[in-house]
């Protein structure tokens, strides 16, 4: 081997290296560990959070979205005007945006999306978001009009909801198993009880992510969660599910934790119909008897903050109320001898599969018996929890976290599975939502509050923290869950 | 005595001897809960630590042991009480319908993978020590029907049996009373065997969360919460097994001791 020779196949090796190197900095995919699957793909007729979290802005866009922070941005409309008397939307439309099916999105498709959300039929779970609209005229290719019934201060907020984003005609028929949209990512893969895998689209109308794919995988054990993440074989977990193993992964350089908020409410959801919970006294002996920091500390290892009504403590419209509750046994049993219950005494507390419930509701029945209430603990899982306490109605007490943002309008619905009932809650969610002035809709949203917290509703327990983990190179990731989301298009790798 | 049968009587006395002191004293409440000192390795206050929700694990095993022994001890007992007879009336009517009918059932839930139709029992009539005690239950019955036919059959072929017969006895009555005495030891030994077999499955059901509910404490269950927490207090899941381990050893020991012990053949070269 000649001195030339040796050299140009030194350099060789070296180019060879620093290709290799250059290729492993500028990771172009991700696998992203999720605990429920999806049940299947269409985000406007289930309310499951688990199919917004793989499909909203990545497959499917609305007219707004949410971006990370919670705040409400121009989606796939480029800007809007609101009439004078705000009951008229008209939304220009952004140009060239189409399908992945390469049809064009235009507003034909905004007012086919928008009817059927509202039609009769509609399958939609959150049926509430579009009740105001009376109207939805084409005035254009790109121009649609939205026609209110009344004037509704929350409407963009509604259309950025993954329940509202746009589909098409065309695609519409399979949409749960091929989900068609004009988003940054297309449908790739979805191996059942495995993974989805999100492919770039490369005809996208906006900003190109950084990733190439994206794959989600669903991991429901906190036992498996933790050794994938250790094992490095995800490189996120969008909530992680065991906080208490979180100091580890702080503790250690591969990764980074982190913990924001959500807009779940924990709550021990109270059958307000059902004796002896229809008497306000033993409700209220409930809520004094719960220590909230002992059962932050104990289910959630500290990772959560106290809420004293059904609302997240981030909002600016945010009362704290948690003194009307505080927690005071002896109180809970003068309460309870008061409404005619001296012996004590018992019901059901039905726990879905979480830990803030299965733990939380451990202590909350111990707690609750410290008072005379014996609460005979029921493990369900999803399936039968929908089946017989959100459907049935057939429970005692519950606990579960309502991860909807801004939910409080939940409490008008009589027919709720907590079967609160109360007229004057149903005028004043009738009043704000006609109410367009911020000023006047904090203070509603105020008085809201006051009135579930002062009818002791529910008990009122913590607002579930969003605990993410992640390798240490991944940026973008959302650190609130303001909605079920995991933003792909913001990710990337670090150097 | 065999060492065997020492040094199982003496651990599983030492479990059930826990579990009866649970009755009138543990250390501490076993459901009080304690959250400022959770997770606290064993120490001089509380010997086994603490768990999650600070309560104190030597309390919590002591009333698990109740659990455990009450579930595989009223398992078992439905085993026999329903397998023995089955046995008793096969082995009499040996080659008849009545004895292919039982038989063939006992095959028949033989047949299933025990610990699967006892979670599949569990999961459609609720999770629950009962429901536990049941589905353990039903599958010991076929263990001692078989056991059962299979000793008295033997024994039907011997002279005081035909002696019995001669005298005018019916079948019932001798299988009462000269089969079943005969049959005692080997169902002793096989009871001692079929109750370590419950304690492992109420360990089982407990930890896919389908034995006793919270706040009943049980050892399974106390495994399974341990799970996401080995790394870092290693004796939440430790002593729970431990317990497991013991119990089951001492029992399986002492199955094998009380067998040798018993056996007249054993005892007569002993003699």
């Amino acid at each position: 081997m000649t001195k030339q020779m040796f050299r140009s196949f030194a350099s060789a090796l070296a180019v060879g290296a620093s290709l290799f190197a250059t290729q492993a900095l500028a990771k172009s995919d991700i696998t992203i560990a999720m605990q429920l699957e999806p049940p299947h793909l269409d985000p406007t007729s289930a309310a499951a959070q688990a199919i917004d979290s793989v499909v909203y802005t990545n497959i499917f866009e609305g007219l707004t979205r949410f971006m990370g922070d919670g705040s409400v941005v121009p989606g796939l409309a480029e800007s809007w005007e609101i009439s004078e008397d705000g009951t008229v939307y008209t939304f220009k439309l952004h140009d060239g945006v189409t399908f992945h099916d390469g049809t064009t999105m235009d507003a034909e498709d905004v007012k086919f999306s928008l009817d059927r959300a509202t039609a009769e039929d509609s399958a939609n779970a959150q049926k509430a978001l579009f009740a105001g609209i009376e109207s939805v005229e084409v005035m254009g290719p790109l121009t649609v009009k939205v026609t209110l019934s009344a004037p509704n201060g929350n409407f963009l907020f509604n259309l950025a909801w993954g329940d509202a984003v746009i589909v098409a005609p065309e695609s519409i028929e399979n949409i749960k198993t091929n989900p068609v949209g004009t988003g940054a990512f297309t449908f790739g893969e979805w191996v059942q009880g495995d993974s989805i895998t999100l492919n770039r689209n490369p005809d996208y109308w906006g900003e190109q992510p950084a990733l190439e794919t994206a794959t989600f995988k669903f991991i429901s054990d906190p036992t498996a969660a933790f050794a994938a993440m250790m094992a490095e074989d995800v490189d996120v977990f969008d909530n992680f599910p065991a906080p208490e193993n979180l100091p580890q992964f702080e503790a250690d350089p591969r990764f980074q934790v982190l913990v924001g908020s959500t807009e779940g409410e924990t709550i021990l959801s109270t059958n307000n119909k059902q004796p002896p919970f229809d008497d306000i006294r033993v409700r209220q002996a409930v809520a004094h008897a719960i220590d909230r920091q002992a059962i932050i500390d104990g289910a959630m290892f500290g990772y959560g903050t106290p809420i004293g009504t059904h609302f997240a403590p981030h909002n600016p419209a945010y009362v704290d109320l948690t003194g009307k509750s505080a927690y005071d046994p002896k109180k809970a049993a003068q309460l309870l001898a008061d409404a005619g219950y001296e012996k004590g005494l018992e019901t059901t507390l039905h726990l879905p599969p979480p830990s803030y419930a299965r733990r939380g509701g451990e202590i909350v029945a111990a707690q609750l018996a410290e008072v005379g209430i014996q609460a005979e603990i029921i493990n369900v899982e999803w399936a039968q929890w929908l089946e017989s306490v959100f459907k049935g109605k057939d429970f005692g007490l519950t606990i579960v976290s309502h991860t909807e943002p801004m939910d409080i309008g939940i409490y008008a619905r009589p027919d709720y599975y907590f079967q609160y009932d109360s007229v004057d809650f149903q005028t004043l969610m009738n009043t704000l939502n006609e109410t367009t002035d911020p000023d006047e809709r904090k203070k509603l949203l105020g008085e809201a509050q006051r009135l579930i917290s002062n009818d002791y509703v529910n008990g009122y327990l913590f607002q579930l923290a969003k605990l993410g983990v992640a390798r240490a190179g991944v940026q973008g990731l959302w650190k609130n869950a303001p909605t079920a989301a995991i933003d792909l298009t913001e990710i990337s790798w670090s150097e | 005595m065999s060492r065997n049968l020492i040094l199982g009587a003496a651990l599983s006395s030492l479990v059930v001897l826990a579990a009866l002191v649970s009755f009138v004293w543990t250390p501490y409440d076993y459901a009080a809960l304690n959250i400022p000192d959770k997770l606290q390795p064993p120490n001089a206050q509380h010997w086994f630590g603490t768990d999650h929700f600070g309560r104190d694990m030597f309390s919590m095993i002591m009333v698990g042991a109740r659990t455990s022994i009450a579930v595989a001890l009223v398992a078992v007992g439905i085993g026999m009480a329903l397998g023995v007879p089955l046995g008793l009336a096969a082995a009499a009517r040996k080659g008849s319908w009545l004895d292919e009918v039982i038989m063939r059932g006992n095959d028949l839930v033989f047949a299933f993978p025990s610990l699967v139709i006892a979670i599949l029992i569990t999961a459609v009539f609720g999770a629950g020590a009962i429901n536990a005690i049941i589905a353990i239950g039903i599958f010991n019955i076929p263990v001692f029907a078989r056991i059962t036919r299979g000793a008295a059959l033997s024994l039907w072929e011997r002279e005081f049996i035909l002696a019995a017969r001669v005298s005018g006895k019916g079948a019932a009555r001798i299988s009462a009373e000269h089969i079943l005495p005969n049959v005692a030891n080997l169902l002793i030994v096989q009871g001692t065997i079929q109750f370590s077999l419950g304690i492992l499955a109420e360990a089982g059901l407990s930890y896919v969360g389908l034995g006793a509910q919270p706040p009943t404490p049980s050892w399974g269950r106390m495994l399974a919460d341990a799970q996401t927490m080995v790394s870092f207090a290693p004796h939440l899941a430790l002593i729970p097994g431990l317990a497991i381990i013991v119990t089951v050893l001492g029992l399986n020991l002492l199955g094998d001791g009380l067998r040798d012990w018993l056996d007249p053949r054993i005892r007569v070269a002993r003699a």
